[in-house]
């Protein structure tokens, strides 16, 4: 089998990572009759300049297609992808508001402005600490690990008492996730079992 | 869900039990909306008057856990009445099997359980089929007394809509409009499409809730056909998907069993037990020991049985969700990783968990927000002083700020582009799994407990001069392919036992495939990437729009859309036909319909006994000796109940996992401090604990507090008014929210008593842009007998003014 990457096929049509149907002009909204056009000037069209990238809703088991509008890096726009056979343009309240994640339009100076509450440093708490401490990925992946191998070294069992290999550790858990995507799930499960861990779980369960 | 979102738009009637698609699945209910355009009538059953059941053609109010009954009801009638499917009822299931004498069912109870070590279980072997040597013996007229047919026909006579309607309070006029509609889909041709969602499984008997909705789709001839199926709506974007690549205790990926100590102390011993004789899971050599190649790569031989003995082994103990939280709260578990999860709002009896939390060493979080989980050690009301866990909060990017697959309720596994860079030094989980597993691996090196495994193990995703390791190397890692030549696989039917394929979840194999067959370019993609809109036979397959496991199949037991000649049920809606020669095939057949080898036609009746591959007998299971508290449902009360059991003296599930110490705190039955049914259920506006949408301005400003809804009666007689503040009370704790009293929840009338139901929605915590009482904190410790699933579907509360 031929295998092309999926850059390189996108590149080849010159789109980037955007959707790749998309530019075939598909559109959520059937063309309103001339007649019927409001007769004020339309101003510019905001999303013009805009990339469009083909996405999946976050939230529920429905798997809507959206379509985001972003400009040098931010969203500026979301609406559903008019070509998705499941929701065919059209969004819930969560799907179309799903762009606060990232920004949102501030009321008082209606400019959109970046959600401040999400996490944006790796940040940690000390035995008995009563705050955040802003920390460095190098600094937190490494005594990440060491926690996990003293924890998984001190708990961890060859043989059970009937003398069955039975290689695990029951002093670590794992739960999570739905809201992650397959590949990164699938690299977070060998990661999980290759230490032997048998407390795995996610809220499928819930 | 055996069937998928846009073939909704195929049914003729819905049965609606314990979902609420109108809030929880809105763009489901668009397709329902359209079926009902057509013609398609809808049937909501639920203990609430939801937005759902404002668009129903009959709504039946049912009190919490009690819908074996109310499926019964409707089975019996279709019995009684001649309406279920016969021709499908004898061909397709095992309605006709023989089954051994030893089977028996009294008060409430099945033959063969036995207490063992202190703990009840139920010796299976007496509900074995009979057999003639190797053969299962059969009645095909359904009139043996020992037939499965005969069996249940005796044990659903008891759900006569009378004593249906005193046990769910459903009145009995509208029980038999119910029933009328519903069982109309019996006829061949009528498609009867079975919703459901959380109500059905957050039971103590939540899996026999699921074998009833099955059982009732397999008497009407429901399930493989346009427009029918068992149809569970997941709540998140990737449940499916989660599960599918074996994130739950006791699999590996694709459903395989985790190895388990007990069953499988050795490789022999695994595939011994696993492997089946019949069935397609007669595969399972080829399915784990590819998984395995793909995993330990060239150190995983024939001669080390691949391996094998890397993976860990489970204790024949429950792993789940409870038990960890037990064990934590024990101090057995000291390190958690909690990846984009909240069981500081989501888990039953949230207090108690919060507090087991303290337990913990450690534990990294890894989440968009900073939700209650956590913020656990500073929550209200405790001194983070006293709490010595260490905490690493680690940033995650959103989904739009990364690339990969999803997997929808009905198996459709599409691919997300990337639209902006996270924010700050927010990473994609693909990012922060790969280098925390690197560091572990370092710090191996050195030396340490059995470093094999994680020595060994492939992790070879870097893509040189990129931060983000390489999607696509992962990808076709759980894609499988040929270990010579690194050849993409097309089909799991091309996997092999002897080593020389690896494939890290068989059931994606063909996802991350091209088609060599496309002619089109833009359609030369990985399946999951593909985009088309091509629906030829105007079914709303799409069968080129991205991928949908197992093989593409968008209806799974798809055979059985027509009749055991081959022809469809419906001549409208045509699955597969045999024209005399060969299958026409408008999805991919789940069976033989062309032989593997010499590409032949495979005639209709070599396929006709056994439509349901997965399964070791190949036909439906009216009857199932796999579950843990009996091969039929039986009614029993939830294990907090305002009444007692009506149908027979076992008040509760035997079998229903239960926890100790703090985590038994329960109601008795009939409990005067707690006479209310509470139940628990989502909004439209909030998704799951809240993390993302009470940190969204806009979704706050819709519905921004808490609330607990009661009837009209309850708060008149309680002097409640809406808008007021309420406490709401269990055995496990209270918390306070406003009351909003409102007609969408009325009194049932169950034996001759009133039953008041509070009904509270479960979005809120401490933390986000909104803030409010966390509803689990009143929910029981109780779960499943088969899955550990909690009770969140029906317990008892009290409720007062504040």
């Amino acid at each position: 089998m031929q295998k092309i990457s999926r850059r390189d096929f996108l590149k080849s049509l010159g789109i980037g990572t955007a959707g790749v149907a998309l530019f075939e002009g598909a559109s959520a909204v059937p063309a309103l009759a001339k007649e019927n056009l409001p007769d004020f000037k339309l101003g510019p069209f905001k999303l013009k300049r805009t990339k469009e990238t083909a996405s999946v809703c976050a939230y529920c088991g429905c798997g809507c297609g959206i379509i985001v509008y972003s400009e040098n890096n931010k969203v500026v726009f979301i609406e559903g992808d008019p070509d998705n056979p499941i929701n065919e343009g059209a969004l819930c309240p969560k799907g179309t508001t799903i762009s606060d994640v990232s920004s949102f339009v501030d009321k008082k100076s209606h400019q959109r402005v970046p959600n401040r509450q999400r996490v944006t440093e790796v940040l940690y708490r000390a035995p008995g600490g009563s705050n955040w401490e802003v920390k460095d990925w190098d600094w937190a992946i490494s005594e990440i690990a060491k926690r996990v191998k003293k924890t998984r070294d001190e708990s961890f069992e060859e043989k059970d008492d009937k003398g069955v290999t039975v290689n695990r550790t029951q002093a670590i858990a794992h739960l999570g996730s739905a809201t992650i995507d397959n590949e990164e799930n699938y690299l977070m499960y060998k990661l999980m079992r290759s230490l032997g861990v048998i407390n795995l779980d996610h809220c499928a369960r819930l | 869900m055996t069937n998928h979102f846009v073939d909704y738009r195929n049914a003729d009637v819905f049965l609606i039990i314990g979902a609420n698609p109108a809030e929880a699945h809105p763009m489901a209910m668009r397709s329902i909306g359209m079926a009902k355009g057509k013609g398609a009538k809808i049937i909501v059953v639920d203990s609430r008057f939801t937005k759902t059941a404002a668009k129903a053609d009959i709504y039946a109010p049912l009190r919490p856990g009690t819908d074996i009954t109310f499926l019964y009801g409707i089975m019996n009638y279709a019995i009684q009445n001649n309406l279920y499917h016969h021709e499908y009822v004898v061909n397709y299931t095992n309605a006709s099997y023989l089954v051994s004498p030893e089977y028996g069912f009294a008060d409430g109870l099945f033959s063969g359980l036995a207490e063992k070590d202190g703990k009840l279980a139920y010796d299976s072997k007496k509900w074995d089929y009979q057999k003639e040597g190797e053969n299962i013996k059969k009645d095909p007229t359904l009139q043996h007394p020992q037939c499965v047919f005969q069996i249940l026909k005796k044990h659903v006579s008891r759900y006569d809509l009378k004593t249906v309607s005193q046990v769910t309070g459903t009145p009995e006029d509208v029980l038999r409009e119910v029933c009328a509609a519903y069982c109309a889909t019996g006829k061949p041709g009528k498609a009867g499409n079975v919703i459901y969602a959380m109500g059905i499984t957050q039971h103590s008997y939540g899996s026999q809730n699921v074998r009833a909705t099955a059982m009732l789709q397999l008497l009407l001839g429901n399930i493989g056909i346009p427009g029918g199926g068992v149809n569970a709506q997941r709540g998140k974007s990737n449940v499916q998907g989660c599960c599918d690549m074996g994130m739950l205790y006791h699999l590996l990926t694709g459903y395989l069993k985790c190895p388990d100590a007990p069953k499988h102390p050795t490789f022999k011993d695994y595939l011994k037990v696993e492997t089946p004789k019949t069935s397609y899971w007669s595969n399972t050599p080829k399915f784990l020991i590819s998984m395995l190649k793909a995993w330990y790569g060239e150190a995983a031989t024939q001669e080390n049985d691949f391996c094998y003995d890397w993976l860990p082994k489970l204790n024949g103990k429950d792993h789940s969700h409870m038990a960890i939280f037990a064990d934590m709260a024990a101090e057995k578990v000291k390190g958690l990783f909690a990846w984009g999860q909240n069981p500081a709002v989501g888990g039953p009896q949230a207090a108690a968990e919060r507090t087991a939390l303290e337990k913990l060493d450690w534990m990294v979080y890894i989440d968009v927000f900073e939700n209650e989980t956590a913020a656990f050690w500073k929550r209200p009301g405790v001194n983070p002083a006293n709490i010595k866990t260490e905490i690493f909060m680690l940033p995650a990017a959103f989904s739009y700020e990364k690339e990969a697959t999803v997997t929808n309720s009905g198996r459709w596994v599409q691919f997300r582009w990337k639209a902006i860079e996270p924010p700050g030094k927010a990473k994609s989980d693909l990012w922060i799994a790969d280098r925390i597993f690197k560091a572990i691996r370092q710090e191996y090196r050195a030396g340490g407990k059995f470093p094999a495994p994680i020595l060994n193990m492939v992790w070879n995703y870097d893509l040189p001069g990129h931060d983000e390791p390489d999607l696509e190397k992962v990808a076709t890692e759980v894609n499988g392919y040929t270990v010579a030549d690194g050849k993409v696989l097309g089909t799991f039917a091309n996997l092999k036992d002897d080593g020389s394929t690896a494939c890290g979840v068989w059931i994606y194999c063909g996802y991350w495939a091209i088609d060599p067959k496309e002619e089109d370019p833009r359609l030369k993609v990985p399946a999951a990437q593909r985009r088309s809109r091509e629906d030829k036979s105007g079914l709303g397959l799409y069968p080129k729009w991205t991928f949908s496991w197992p093989l593409n199949r968008r209806i799974v037991y798809n055979r059985c859309s027509a009749d055991p000649a081959g022809r469809p049920w419906n001549p409208e809606k045509v699955l597969m036909a045999w024209d005399g020669t060969k299958w026409i095939t408008n999805d991919v057949p789940d069976f033989k319909a062309k032989d593997p080898v010499t590409k032949e036609p495979v005639p209709p009746e070599k396929t006709a006994n056994a439509p349901f591959i997965m399964l070791p007998e190949g036909q439906g299971r009216l009857f199932a000796s796999g579950m843990k508290e009996g091969p039929l449902p039986e009614h029993y009360e939830p294990v907090e109940s305002p009444v007692k059991n009506l149908i027979s003296k076992q008040q509760n599930n035997p079998l229903a996992k239960r926890w100790k110490g703090e985590f038994a705190k329960l109601a008795e039955t009939a409990s005067k401090e707690f006479p209310y049914v509470a139940t628990t259920h989502r909004l439209i506006e909030h998704y799951q604990t809240g993390t993302e949408t009470r940190n969204s301005p806009w979704l706050v400003e819709l519905m921004p507090e808490m609330f607990a809804t009661i009837s009209l009666t309850l708060a008149g007689r309680l002097g409640i008014k809406p808008g007021d503040e309420v406490i709401v009370s269990s055995a496990r704790g209270e918390i306070k929210c406003k009351a909003n009293v409102l007609p969408i929840v009325k009194p049932l009338r169950v034996n001759g008593s009133t039953i008041e139901i509070v009904a509270l929605p479960w979005h809120w915590g401490y933390q986000g842009l909104a803030q409010g009482s966390i509803g689990n904190d009143l929910t029981p410790y109780i779960g499943d007998a088969n899955t550990s699933i909690p009770e969140y579907k029906g317990f008892l509360c009290n409720i007062r003014k504040a």
